[in-house]
């Protein structure tokens, strides 16, 4: 009897050896593309010993480049916050005409690939343009400076926040606003004191999400920086110049930098979905 | 809803609530959803429609031009077919199996998600080149992986994993095991339950990942610039050749390649729409 338990396999499963199989195969796929890649940014930036990894950083370019990343983001992820959460408020709050269509003009920046989403914008004030030659003699620059790296970024990470909270706040639907405007709130009070508590971990997620791209985009804001050194060039585009000079440590070094911060983002994303998974569940359904 | 007086209220833009501030919310988001999306992107519309028809084809039919387009749409192609090949597999395993490390391996799936497609590009191109840890070993059996349409395929199955994952996986977790059950109870083996019961109920959000992959493969620029090698009429990727024709201030030409890529983005989107619509009426859940 043992003998035939022991043999005895749920029809609902695989063999074993199709199981060990499967996933050898997985976990070989997922290292060769994942794992290895991830590994070798830090390998290659600690290659010649953490003296060299921490000269990267004494270049004042590179300092310069940091510092105008997070400047970028700072700017760029406020913007896109608000919007978010306004955006997810109309959409989620209220039944009108055109939700859905609004609703797929917002994650339209998604499917636009990164080098157009910069093109629109150097069509739009660039000396070719009709505005090109009007804000040239205004003095106002918006190409090949910081307020056109900052629109190319806030263009790319414009759906992450409102993506995520407009199916959380539509699961949540508006009993509690009207129970809350019903015992006398204020609207302001209601978002406040009601609905920012409901949506809290939710806006983090997307929040996160948001700043994580905003300060690795690359394509976009490569097209519209013109990389000038110590100005108007982010630690992507940093890597990107040091990479070509074959600087490699120091390429590295930066992209090791960026790594690390992918690396907090998975750690807290993973966290937030593992503790707060209810409160998030319902962006994650897609 | 159907009481008379739902039927008799006139055609309205909103239903009304007792929930305030729609106006300044709807306001502002469409303000600035036009101003930093729309504007823009009618923009190249427009500047695109300033061309003449036939110039519009002689910088699309030029070669380099059909052969960036054909190096994206083919490389795009192969590497979205390579990642449901194997993000079925890995979605599996996550899925059905227990295993030590199994949340770790369900969390670093979103890797491309999070790094900087610059970085990764890097790191690819440092581990496939000829004297990369993976491009030697490749060396031996005669398999050229970087500076090569393949380079270009190896960054496009690292960017559009994620998206092949985490479409099908939430699908597969709701798969009801009485279906198996009653597969297995009605004589099927194993391998017929997977291919015959199991996987064509999955079919509606593979394709739908495929889709995902394949629109964000043909964009993609930061990835693969490092490991393409980037030789025109070779390597070239379309992004890369916009770029190449800003640089030298032909706008024509990089507006006209860009609407083009533009156009296929929204048939892709479209396509992905009617995939969900499809799967909704067939399967009863989108994908």
């Amino acid at each position: 009897m043992a003998h035939e338990i022991r043999r005895f396999r749920s029809p609902t499963t695989e063999a074993p050896l199709a199981r060990y199989g499967l996933m050898a195969l997985a976990f070989l796929f997922l290292a060769l593309f994942l794992i290895l890649p991830l590994a070798a940014v830090f390998i290659e930036a600690f290659r010649k010993g953490v003296g060299e990894f921490l000269a990267a950083f004494g270049d004042p370019d590179t300092l310069a480049a940091i510092r105008l990343t997070l400047l970028v983001a700072v700017i760029a992820v406020p913007l896109n916050l608000v919007f978010g959460v306004a955006a997810a408020w109309a959409i989620a709050k209220f039944e009108f005409k055109g939700k859905a269509f609004l609703t797929t003009l917002i994650d339209l920046p998604f499917s636009v690939s990164p080098v157009i989403s910069g093109l629109v914008y150097v069509l739009l004030f660039g000396s070719a343009s009709m505005l090109g030659p009007w804000l040239k003699s205004h003095g106002i620059e918006i190409l090949f400076a910081v307020p056109g790296i900052v629109l190319a970024t806030i263009f790319v990470t414009f759906p992450f926040v409102a993506r995520e909270l407009i199916p959380l706040m539509q699961d949540q639907g508006t009993g509690d606003e009207e129970a809350a405007l019903s015992l006398g709130a204020s609207g302001w009070q209601t978002f406040r004191y009601v609905t920012l508590p409901n949506i809290r971990w939710g806006l983090l997620y997307g929040v996160l999400l948001c700043n994580a791209r905003a300060m690795g985009e690359f394509g976009a804001v490569s097209v519209v920086s013109g990389r000038i050194r110590g100005l108007t060039n982010t630690m992507p585009l940093h890597v990107e110049i040091l990479y070509n000079e074959y600087n490699f440590v120091a390429a590295f070094a930066v992209a090791s930098l960026l790594a690390g911060l992918a690396l907090v983002t998975l750690v807290v994303k993973t966290l937030l979905e593992l503790r707060y998974g209810a409160e998030i569940a319902a962006g994650r359904k897609h | 809803m159907t009481t008379p007086a739902a039927v008799s209220v006139r055609w309205r833009l909103r239903q009304p609530s007792v929930i305030p501030g729609f106006g300044l919310t709807l306001g502002f988001s469409l303000a600035y959803l036009t101003l930093i999306i729309l504007i823009p992107l009618a923009g190249l519309v427009w500047r695109s429609a300033s061309l003449s028809g036939a110039e519009f084809l002689a910088i699309l039919t030029d070669a380099r031009t059909l052969h960036a387009l054909k190096v994206s749409f083919g490389t795009a192609f192969a590497a979205a077919l390579i990642n449901v090949v194997f993000s079925v597999v890995v979605a599996w395993v996550i899925v059905r199996y227990r295993f030590p490390g199994r949340r770790i391996v369900d969390a670093i799936v979103d890797l491309p998600f999070a790094l900087p497609t610059a970085v990764a590009g890097i790191a690819l191109a440092a581990l496939y080149a000829p004297n990369g840890w993976i491009g030697r070993l490749l060396g031996f059996v005669g398999i050229k992986a970087a500076f090569n349409p393949t380079g270009i395929v190896i960054a496009l199955v690292f960017i559009g994993l994620p998206f092949v994952v985490r479409t099908v996986q939430p699908v597969m977790e709701e798969i009801d095991r009485e279906v198996e059950e009653a597969a297995a109870t009605l004589g099927a083996n194993r391998f017929q339950t997977v291919f015959r019961v199991l996987l064509p109920g999955l079919a509606p959000a593979i394709l739908t990942g495929f889709a995902l992959a394949f629109a964000r493969g043909v964009g993609e620029y930061g990835s693969v610039i490092f490991i393409a090698g980037n030789i025109p009429y070779v390597s070239e990727i379309a992004p890369l050749l916009i770029v190449v024709r800003l640089e030298e201030f032909n706008y024509a030409a990089a507006t006209a390649i860009a609407s083009i890529m533009l156009a296929l983005a929204f048939v892709m989107l479209l396509v992905i729409n009617l995939i969900q619509a499809w799967s909704r009426r067939r399967y009863g859940h989108g994908a």
